[in-house]
């Protein structure tokens, strides 16, 4: 029993955040700054590359075009992503299972199709199209779930397959008319172009938010010391929170600018926290990150594992259905070519960008965010430069190869560094 | 401290009874009989090693002990009480857990996850953290079993930390019987020493432990009793106090004890392996 205490900088090498670690280890910021350190070197980068890479694309942008960092392009730059990482935040899901899914796109598009064929041709009201469009999502993932795990389909060929058959439902669904213009007073194009928080709601949240996570983290403390725990600094968390606060009404005052913060964005980040939530803080989520790290382990410890995937690609594809609805409303219409082509690999990307390891059972907070700001600071800095579709392919393709190399790289060291 | 987070000492039995015993089990697959006729006892305080060669039915008795491969025939006794045991389900409903070779371990997840994976404790519909990691140190803290943090992953444990929380994972179920299938086969001479002390722990608490190995050095360290399989039938039943290693051996191989046999079982002790040294011997 001599062996095991020595080698807590070797293990300390080998730590990896990218997994749910509950929001209590305690630490203090001497231990945790040594931790992160031994991480780097152990081949763990964490969220650095990521922010880095951020960053680097913001000074590029900014100083080839002036006008990317102010208030009118952040505010678009906000509509831009929140299709993208919704559908992200399904993505994301899937490849913590060590699955893929391919029919995001196709998924999006039809339920772009389905949410206009209802609202202008049916006339049903905006709420009654949304929701079925979502539920069109939810069976469809279904589907895909049950023929991955029951028919044992790989999931890769289950959602190239579906890549197509949803594709052709879209055009389908449309019909002759090939475009369907939402209308431009209607409910839908106007949450989806013209709805901002208002100052005192978007200055609130901004307020709100930190305080309720300070609470949160209290809380946790306070549990952790009544259960003989041991328990970090108190200051640790004020100064997070404190960070925080100080982010988000940089944030808010920078879009309040122009336009405000966007509701829609506002919905992504809200389906984002509720994800991140379920899959680090409840049994569900347990059950998903142990799944996608052993599949046995997770059958013997009783999980149902069929019915856990199966929900997993249907929570995905209405994720995508979601997003498709909400790149329809920003645009005012819903056509032939809504979510093809970028909309899969710019949804995979930014989930892998942000940290979600494609070999499964790995995840960073909040990737679909990160990695959605990434893919659209790319894309509107390339529009603004008037460099459209040519170079943003081969830029975004490029970066995507980039995260999964450091993927690859950082799941080589884990391995070896996993004795 | 507050109560013991095994909870197992309430109702598990006095030293010396019979918890769990088989009798006159068959098992066959098509031709071969994989056991025949076996008669196996664990009684509580006690570590029976379970040793043979390779096909002696080790693991197909450990099969039949977790419902992982019930028997064709025979009968299944838990405290006296005859039972039918078709499933692993209904194998740790009575009490019985077992640690298969394969650790089924969520590399990804920390110690605590692990732990808890599949019964997690929650508050609401949040996970209960703090709760599952107190008992988590708690339960590591009775058995003695040392770990850097609880809430490292288990890709950075070492092989015997691993097995360790492999088998601290089977008594969260209070189990009264642990089968460990091969605990110490990859680990080197600390580690397997760390987990030859958890063992000895399980005994402490009045569990009834079945160890299968192929070690002897192991065996003979730990085990109170020994049962010899060989082709599938029991072959000796020995106490560790009066038998020799080279008796257990010439055992495990079949010889008789002369000479030959002798010579064999020495040069499978020196050889430190298990009985792959007397390969001729059995021909
Ligand atoms: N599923 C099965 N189908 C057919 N034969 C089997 C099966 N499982 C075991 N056997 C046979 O039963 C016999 C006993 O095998 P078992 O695996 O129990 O041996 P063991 O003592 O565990 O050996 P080892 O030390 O190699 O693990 C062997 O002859 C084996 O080939
Ligand atoms: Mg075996």
């Amino acid at each position: 029993m001599s062996t095991t205490s020595t080698d807590s900088a070797a293990d300390a090498a080998a730590m990896d955040p990218a997994v749910p670690v509950p929001d209590a280890a305690p630490q203090q910021p001497k231990q945790m700054l040594r931790e992160r350190l031994a991480g780097l070197r152990g081949g763990d980068l964490g969220s650095l590359p990521v922010v880095i890479g951020l960053a680097v694309i913001v000074i590029v942008f900014q100083s080839l075009n002036s006008t990317f960092l102010n208030s009118f392009n952040l505010v678009n730059l906000c509509l831009q992503i929140a299709a993208v990482g919704i559908i992200a935040t399904g993505v994301t899901l899937v490849l913590l299972l060590g699955e893929i899914d391919l029919s995001v796109g196709s998924v999006s598009g039809l339920a772009a199709a389905i949410l206009a064929v209802l609202n202008v041709n049916e006339g049903l009201p905006p709420v009654v199209a949304l929701l079925a469009a979502a539920a069109g999502g939810l069976v469809i993932g279904t589907i895909h779930g049950l023929v991955f795990t029951k028919l044992g389909v790989p999931s890769f060929i289950v959602t190239l397959a579906g890549l197509l058959v949803w594709q052709g439902a879209q055009l389908q669904v449309l019909g002759s008319q090939g475009t369907i213009n939402l209308p431009p007073s209607g409910g839908l194009q106007q949450f989806g172009r013209f709805s901002y928080l208002a100052d005192w709601q978007s200055y609130g949240l901004a307020v709100v938010l930190p305080v309720l996570f300070l609470a949160a983290k209290l809380a946790t403390r306070s549990r952790r010391t009544r259960a003989g725990l041991p328990v970090g600094a108190v200051w640790v968390p004020v100064a997070q929170a404190l960070l925080l606060l100080a982010v988000l009404l940089a944030v808010v005052a920078k879009l309040s600018i122009d336009r405000g913060v966007p509701w829609i964005f506002v919905v992504f980040v809200a389906i984002l926290a509720l994800v991140e939530y379920v899959l680090r803080r409840t049994r569900y989520g347990r059950a998903v990150f142990a799944v996608g790290g052993n599949i046995e382990a997770a059958r013997r410890a009783g999980i149902k594992v069929d019915a856990l995937r199966t929900s997993v690609f249907a929570i995905a594809s209405m994720l995508a259905a979601v997003g498709g609805t909400v790149a329809a409303m920003r645009l005012g219409f819903a056509n032939q070519s809504s979510g093809a082509a970028d909309t899969l690999i710019n949804a995979i990307a930014a989930a892998v960008i942000g940290g979600t390891s494609l070999f499964g059972g790995r995840s960073r907070m909040y990737s679909a965010l990160l990695g959605a700001l990434v893919i659209g600071a790319i894309a509107n800095g390339l529009d603004l430069l008037n460099l459209s579709s040519a170079l943003r392919y081969i830029i975004t393709g490029t970066v995507l190869l980039l995260a999964v190399v450091i993927d690859a790289l950082a799941s080589r060291g884990r391995r070896s560094a996993g004795r | 401290m507050s109560a013991d987070v095994l909870s197992t000492e309430p109702h598990t039995p006095p030293v010396g009874t019979s918890l769990l015993s088989l009798t006159g089990i068959q098992k066959r697959f098509g031709a071969v009989r994989a056991l025949s006729d076996v008669d196996f006892e664990v009684r509580a305080g006690e570590v029976v090693a379970l040793v043979g060669d390779n096909g002696a039915g080790k693991s197909t008795l450990v099969k039949v002990m977790s419902g992982a491969g019930p028997a064709d025939e025979g009968s299944y006794r838990i405290e006296g009480r005859e039972v039918s045991i078709g499933t692993p389900a209904a194998a740790s409903a009575h009490g019985v857990a077992t640690v298969f070779q394969d650790l089924a371990i969520c590399d990804n997840l920390d110690v605590v996850a692990n732990l808890f994976l599949g019964r997690e404790l929650t508050r609401g519909v949040a996970l209960d953290e703090p709760e599952m990691e107190r008992r988590t140190v708690e339960l590591l803290e009775q058995l003695s079993v040392k770990l850097p943090s609880v809430r490292i992953p288990m890709a950075s444990l070492s092989g015997g930390q691993r097995q360790s929380v492999a088998i601290v994972r089977a008594l969260l179920g209070s189990p009264k019987v642990v089968l460990l299938d091969e605990p110490t086969a990859a680990l080197g001479v600390a580690q397997t020493a760390q987990v030859l002390n958890l063992v000895e722990r399980l005994r402490e608490r009045g569990l009834g432990v079945v160890l299968i190995s192929h070690n002897m050095a192991d065996v003979m360290a730990v085990a109170d009793r020994a049962v010899v399989l060989r082709l599938g039938r029991v072959a000796g039943r020995f106490d560790m106090a009066d038998v020799s290693r080279e008796q257990l051996v010439a055992t495990i191989t079949g010889a008789d004890t002369n000479v030959v046999s002798e010579r064999a079982a020495r040069v499978a002790g020196r050889s430190a392996a298990a009985p792959a040294g007397t390969e001729g011997n059995q021909a």
